[in-house]
């Protein structure tokens, strides 16, 4: 019997509403340099308890273990399932260990995989559009969502392609615009441009940081996809969390479909700093803007928010921290 | 001026004290200036949880630890580093090295110019020839290379104690290894120089990670099978977070040795072969 999430049938249809300009959705990235399954948890109940993680609930992973990719799957889906809780999950392994999961029948609601504009680039990752479209029609197959047949999340950045030696003598811009068209094919529910991580070498300071994700914020937008942005930056960048307030201003003005909620916004897997589960009540508050109605309904249901933006004090009895002490 | 910055200054607050509070964050909903109740789930993570808030906002204590360990990071990124103190090292554990230089000679060109450190200077690259050609020369089934990259810290504090016990593993195996480079200010893509240059089977390049807040001297390993300039990162594989606190370097190399000597075995590198080394930290 095909199984059918509640998540991803309270939430569906995906695709549109992510496209909506009511509200930023938030990743919830809850890294752990060592994929440790509690300091997982623990990251992932701090984002919960703070209203974020509508968009997805996303790790990356440390390792690219087929083991490790599946223990964190289930994880996620134990506790997606477990507290009923509007969204869906993402390993971002490489595609071919999304595979591979998929063939061991573990839990993959959406296969990941970082793409770029040009056929070398994208061989530099390991990948051609033959591989990703199999791995859609794996993922499909597994019929986890019951309405809508958006089950890929990719993500982009410009100077992957330079970075690889095979921009071909286009500007990053060109590249990364490329990149969408190649996301767009495959019908992703998130496409998210990480616009600062690639570095001083592509991008050097807060100002290119901002321009180029408001760039790749404009050209995801015209090409129709739900794109997020990873508003971040290195630290061997010129750039300082004051430039994220500003990127993440603008794009919350500029109608961005989701941002990152990190705690603290400091990534201890990844080593970069991005936006905090904090800066999204900001965002909210100073915007007017609300979860996913869904979300909402939870946050509402599970006393952490009230109206969509107001934290609600938590104490520690609640229920999301109820099995926490062990 | 004096006067007009004041009525600016005046008018703004007008302006702000018409519009009505939004979500009037600071009333209903506002917590004490504390950590969350949650705090016991630190001990899980080194991850910034259960910060406590003023309304939806961080407080000004995680403000400032946050920005103290900003400043600490850019301090290792912008640290210098010294091969001559490394290749001591390296040769008081019985390691000879090598030390060669990239077409890199500052900080600030490396950030800027990445293609400059994926090639060896002119008189490396006729170094490494010349070793090549000498008339007893066997080439070597691994060559470790080891940089700074962008924290000279890890390449100091962990490159020897990773290497060590690696080396020690692989000569277990029975594998040949060449003098371990040591280069400055190099980017992971000049392995693929070196280890054609010596027409090593595997080629392996431990180097400084960026540091994130709180981790300035993470190791990054990468290695290729058959290294040549053409190859790309799908042909590499990874080991990252190489420090006492992340993957420890005992493991760290335990881990490699597995992967190279898998790789050797199967024929396969990069995305085609995967980390599947039992983990008994992870439950199955």
């Amino acid at each position: 019997m095909p199984r059918h999430p509640p998540h991803r049938q309270q939430s569906s249809p995906l695709g549109p509403r992510l496209r909506s300009r009511s509200y930023p959705r938030y990743r919830l990235q809850p890294n752990h340099p060592t994929d440790d399954p509690h300091g997982i948890a623990a990251s992932t109940l701090d984002g919960l308890l703070y209203g974020c993680g509508d968009a997805v609930i996303g790790i990356n992973p440390a390792t690219d273990s087929v083991a490790a990719v599946e223990t964190l799957l289930r994880l996620l889906d134990e506790l997606i399932h477990r507290y009923e809780i509007p969204t869906q999950s993402c390993i971002l392994a490489h595609v071919t260990t999304a595979l591979q999961c998929m063939a061991r029948g573990a839990p993959v609601d959406l296969v990941f995989q970082s793409v770029a504009g040009t056929e070398t680039a994208n061989k530099s990752f390991g990948i051609s559009l033959a591989l990703l479209g199999e791995a859609r029609v794996a993922a499909l197959a597994l019929k986890r969502g019951t309405v809508g047949d958006n089950c890929m999340y990719f993500e982009t950045g410009q100077g992957s392609c330079l970075s690889a030696g095979a921009h071909h003598g286009l500007d990053q811009q060109t590249c990364e615009a490329r990149a969408y068209a190649v996301a767009r094919a495959f019908k992703p529910l998130l496409v998210n441009t990480v616009v600062g991580f690639i570095g001083p070498e592509y991008l050097y300071d807060g100002k290119q940081i901002i321009r180029a994700g408001l760039e790749d914020h404009f050209c995801g937008k015209l090409l129709g996809l739900p794109m997020g942005v990873d508003v971040c930056y290195t630290n061997h960048a010129e750039a300082d969390q004051d430039d994220m307030d500003t990127l993440l201003t603008l794009l919350g003005v500029a109608g961005c479909n989701f941002i990152m909620g990190i705690p603290g916004a400091d990534d201890i897997m990844l080593g970069y700093q991005s936006t905090s589960f904090h800066d999204s009540h900001y965002l909210r508050q100073v915007l007017g803007l609300k979860p996913a109605p869904e979300f909402e309904a939870w946050l509402e249901k599970m006393r952490i928010a009230t109206d969509g933006r107001r934290l609600m004090p938590v104490d520690a009895r609640h229920a999301l921290l109820a099995n926490s002490t062990g | 001026m004096h006067t007009k910055r004041r009525a600016y200054a005046i008018k703004t607050r007008v302006t702000m004290s018409a519009v009505p509070a939004p979500a009037s964050a600071l009333s209903a909903d506002s917590a004490p200036a504390a950590p969350d109740p949650w705090t016991h789930l630190r001990r899980f993570t080194a991850a910034r949880i259960a910060l406590g808030r003023t309304g939806g906002s961080q407080r000004t204590e995680t403000v400032l630890d946050f920005r103290l360990a900003h400043a600490r990071a850019r301090d290792a990124v912008h640290a210098v580093f010294n091969p001559g103190a490394l290749a001591g090292q390296l040769a008081a554990a019985g390691l000879p090295s090598l030390t060669l230089a990239t077409g890199v000679l500052d900080r600030t060109t490396y950030l800027l110019r990445p293609d400059l450190g994926r090639r060896l200077d002119p008189d490396s690259r006729e170094k490494l020839a010349s070793l090549a050609a000498l008339a007893d020369y066997i080439p070597p089934d691994l060559v470790i290379i080891i940089s700074d990259g962008l924290a000279a810290q890890a390449a100091e504090l962990h490159a020897t104690s990773t290497v060590l016990p690696l080396v020690g593993a692989l000569r277990a195996a029975a594998w040949r290894l060449a003098p371990i480079i040591v280069v400055p200010l190099a980017r992971v893509k000049l392995q693929d120089e070196i280890g054609a240059a010596l027409g090593a089977r595997f080629s392996l390049m431990l180097l400084g990670e960026r540091p994130g807040l709180g981790t300035p001297d993470s190791l990054g390993a990468y290695f290729t099978a058959a290294p040549r300039p053409d190859r790309t990162d799908a042909d590499r594989n990874c080991v990252s977070n190489i420090r006492p606190e992340g993957l420890p370097p005992a493991q760290a190399a335990a881990k490699l040795a597995w992967l190279l000597l898998e790789s050797a075995r199967t024929g396969r590198s990069g995305v085609a072969l995967k980390d599947d080394q039992p983990n008994p930290a992870l439950p199955a």
